[in-house]
């Protein structure tokens, strides 16, 4: 009855969904306002109806009908409602509807702006999200439904939305249950922290498309969208966050990002969109690049559908697993689709979007924003290519191979580097035109600071040479943009006659993107310490001790006194938990718990690791075996993480700065006023 | 003399056999050994799982092969070898470097050198022409050209100040 009644809403939003679009097509083309406005009202309509598709599904979800196939493999009886209502993003079938409903939500917000004299965007912005909906919808109602119910034929147990011929309801006793490793509260918020900045690329995306056809290629839509980006990249790179917390928690191997395609898959969007946030900016202030802008948001809307079929599908295993995933073909014919028109749009219209200016140094900010742009579609090009390679391989020759850290970490990590040196020279050149010696001159301290930090370390921590190498990098990234933010307010200072303070966040309040911006440097810095640290000096050891017995690693002694073994029955988890005394050169520190969660209805292990962290470093310890009888002996792995930390202090300072460059203005006249600087920068070369 | 260097002799001797007995006696592999070779191999039936962490029962088998191995004298080199000959390249962390798999690596740096390249000679272009522009409005260049960073930045600040004031 539910079931059917949600996949019959469902299939009703996706033709409202279809009609939005040829609707708006039509209005735009016959310049009938009254067809738009039509076209809109259904765009706001699918956000109700596939809200309540989607409340059918949490329905079904938290009330144990095992009878819906997908409610059977990603609940059961004793997992907790609040777990039963996120399992709706626990599967395929039911993340796709939640991607759905969330392109609903940020269309119909974006429709309901005012429009004035933006409104010849409108049909075409409908028509994207209209295109982009109805793919996913249609792949909810033909091919990955979460409605489709288990029937009994002939003795067969089949999935089917309707009832087979002679077919009886056959609903399982409990269900399988959601994989253990996604009940993590981090994996809880993870995915939809990812499908929140999947899908609000959407939104730019669709007003460049609006913008390419109408022909309207000045900034506008840049301007209009400038905080959905910002939005979407803050969503986006807190899920990534998220990501990796996560696996550091649970996962159990002592790290928390592996190169694994399903992570590459949401960080490769990332990329470009980074790369996108940066070179709108030479638009808005130069006039510049826009070619490029509209093929890294055309390449980051495809990304984004790429990375939500890649997370989910598994398919990247093998060409095998690829050819047999129901939605495979589709996903990948809807990508190629979307990309040759878009790429289609972008070369007829070639020659409008030509630059209002030119480039004037290779060490101008714009030069620079360009290099950082290379650099970042370098990485993305190492990302893509050691993910596809392993299906290019097994489709030409057979062989299966698997493309690891080691490739990526010797390929990325001098890019990553150069990323660093850009973040600390880029903000100090000057738009239009900077020479060596400007730039030598504005950064000689911060340099010679950063000099002194190694200097220190070298003696006092590591010889490393590529340590000592990313530490410089850090150093003078730090200084260099701690130096912007003292020379502003003291310029301010002396200009005002304010107090050092009130000149900081007068300063910082009035110009919030860019010092938003730096804040997000920062940020960038403390987490490459935090990378740096587990990269180059992780220890770790392993080994079965008897009660009583101890392991060292580094500074740390950890002796094992007991470990017990229960179920909590209630959870279906039965519990393997271990005490350990740690001691840092002798010193008693503690003790800490690793323990082993064994969960009963998908019988699969969680690792917990036990934890101590500190700025200096993290100690890290797993229980990886014990003697089941006597418990007498268990074996631990240990890991030291030195610096981790510090990647997510990073991560905090990241929120804060995204926050504070997109959190919106108080004072109205903010936009205007920018607009008439950016438009006094740009007279000299409006006037060449 | 003599008998002190037979004494001598006889010392290291017995040292020597004792170590040796020593290393006898402690001849398994320790894990820390086993898994400095796991970690270079990929579990041949999970995705993307390094053998050192893999949880699984199989993994826990494959790493005491790898301890056997290990005391049975067989270097990391030829251990490695018995598994790719067994489960395959996909075991090992990275495509082994033959015939086809040399595009993994050849291809992101051609690809990157190329997108160098044609940035670099659009920037020559670029500054090429605005060098062009520059004769035409030598003045306004040489304004801005003597305009270092640092000044530039601060009279754009004030500027902008004094708009908002």
């Amino acid at each position: 009855m539910f079931a059917e009644f949600g996949y019959g809403v469902l299939l009703v939003s996706l033709i409202v969904a279809i009609y939005s679009g040829i609707a708006a097509v039509n209005g735009a083309l016959n310049k009938s306002a009254a067809t738009v406005e039509s076209a809109r009202r259904a765009m706001l309509l699918t956000f109700p109806l596939i809200s309540i598709a989607a409340g059918t599904l949490i329905y079904l979800l938290v009330n144990d009908h095992y009878e819906v196939a997908f409610v059977y493999e990603v609940t059961s009886r004793s997992m907790p409602t609040y777990l039963k209502i996120t399992a709706w993003w626990g599967g395929q079938a039911g993340s796709l509807v939640f991607w759905s409903w969330l392109l609903a939500v940020f269309t119909s917000a974006v429709t309901l702006r005012k429009w004035d004299r933006d409104i010849e965007f409108l049909p075409w912005v409908i028509l994207v999200s209209s295109v982009t909906l109805t793919f996913f919808l249609g792949m909810t109602a033909f091919f990955e439904n979460p409605f489709a119910r288990y029937w009994v034929t002939n003795g067969n147990v089949a999935p089917s939305m309707f009832a087979p011929a002679g077919a009886t309801l056959f609903t399982p006793q409990d269900g399988q249950g959601l994989n253990p490793l996604l009940r993590h509260p981090g994996m809880v918020i993870h995915p939809p922290m990812l499908y929140l900045g999947f899908v609000s690329f959407v939104i730019p995306y669709a007003f460049a498309m609006a913008a390419l056809i109408t022909g309207r290629t000045d900034d506008r839509w840049i301007r209009i969208t400038r905080r959905w980006a910002l939005w979407a990249w803050l969503f986006l790179s807190f899920g990534l966050v998220l990501g990796g917390r996560w696996a550091y928690d649970v996962l159990g191997w002592g790290g928390y990002w592996g190169w694994d395609p399903v992570e590459i898959a949401a960080f490769m969007p990332w990329l470009t969109g980074t790369a996108f946030l940066h070179s709108v900016m030479i638009q808005e202030k130069r006039g510049l690049l826009k070619h490029w802008n509209m093929i890294l948001i055309i390449l980051t809307y495809a990304l984004v559908i790429f990375g939500t079929f890649l997370t989910r599908s598994g398919v990247l295993s093998s060409v095998h697993a690829f050819a047999n995933s129901p939605i495979g073909p589709f996903f990948m014919g809807f990508v190629s689709l979307t990309l040759v028109a878009s790429v289609a749009l972008v070369i007829w219209r070639w020659p409008i979007l030509r630059s209002e200016t030119e480039m004037k140094s290779m060490l101008s900010r714009e030069a620079l924003f360009l290099l950082n742009n290379l650099l970042f579609i370098s990485i993305l090009v190492v990302c893509f290519w050691g993910v596809i390679f392993p299906l290019v391989s097994e489709l030409f020759t057979g062989q299966k191979v698997t493309v690891g850290p080691p490739f990526y970490e010797r390929a990325t990590a001098p890019l990553f580097s150069g990323l660093l040196f850009l973040m600390a020279i880029a903000p100090l050149s000057a738009w239009g035109h900077s020479t060596v010696q400007t730039l030598g001159r504005a950064i000689w301290k911060s340099a010679a600071a950063a000099l002194v930090v190694v200097v220190a370390l070298f003696f006092t921590y590591t010889k490393n040479i590529g340590a000592l190498v990313g530490f410089f990098l850090v150093a003078l990234a730090l200084f260099a943009t701690t130096h912007e933010f003292w020379r502003g307010a003291r310029a301010r200072q002396k200009t005002q006659g304010e107090n050092f303070f009130t000149a900081l966040s007068r300063l910082m309040g009035r110009n919030r993107r860019r010092y938003g911006g730096y804040i997000i440097h920062i940020s960038m810095a403390l987490m490459a310490i935090g990378i740096l640290g587990i990269e180059i000096f992780q220890k770790e050891t392993q080994g079965a001790l008897a009660q009583g017995e101890q392991l060292n690693v580094g500074d740390y002694t950890v002796e094992y006194r007991e470990l017990a073994s229960w179920d909590s029955a209630g959870e279906g988890v039965n519990h393997t938990r271990a005490v350990v005394d740690v001691y840092e050169n002798g010193v008693y520190l503690g003790e800490l718990n690793p323990r082993i969660d064994y969960y009963f209805d998908s019988q699969q292990n969680m690792t917990i690791p036990g934890q101590r962290s500190t700025l200096r470093d993290d100690l890290y310890i797993l229980l990886v075996d014990w003697q089941p009888v006597s418990s007498a002996g268990a074996t631990f792995k240990i890991f030291v993480n030195p610096l981790v930390n510090w990647l997510w202090i990073g991560s905090l300072v990241f929120l804060l700065g995204v926050i504070f460059a997109a959190w919106p203005d108080n004072d109205p006249n903010e936009e205007t006023a920018r607009r008439s600087v950016t438009r006094s920068n740009r007279q000299p070369s409006a006037a060449d | 003399m003599k008998k002190a260097l037979q004494i001598l002799t006889f010392a290291l001797l017995l040292a020597g056999l004792f170590t040796s007995v020593a290393i006898a006696q402690d001849d398994t592999p320790t894990d820390d050994e086993v898994n400095a070779v796991a970690k270079q191999l990929y579990c041949p039936v999970c995705e993307n799982t390094p053998l050192d962490v893999c949880p699984t029962e199989a993994c826990r088998q494959w790493r005491e092969l790898i301890r056997s191995q290990l005391s049975e004298g067989m270097t990391e080199q030829q251990i490695k070898d018995y598994f790719v000959a067994n489960y395959g390249a996909r075991v090992l962390s990275e495509p082994p470097r033959t015939g086809l798999n040399w595009l993994v690596y050849i291809l992101p740096p051609a690809i990157i050198l190329l997108g160098a390249f044609f940035l670099f000679r659009s920037f020559r272009e670029w500054t090429k022409a605005s060098a062009t522009a520059a004769t035409i409005s030598a003045e306004r260049s040489e304004i801005e050209a003597s305009s270092p960073a640092k000044d530039d930045y601060v009279a754009r600040l004030e500027e902008e100040l004094k708009k908002r004031k």
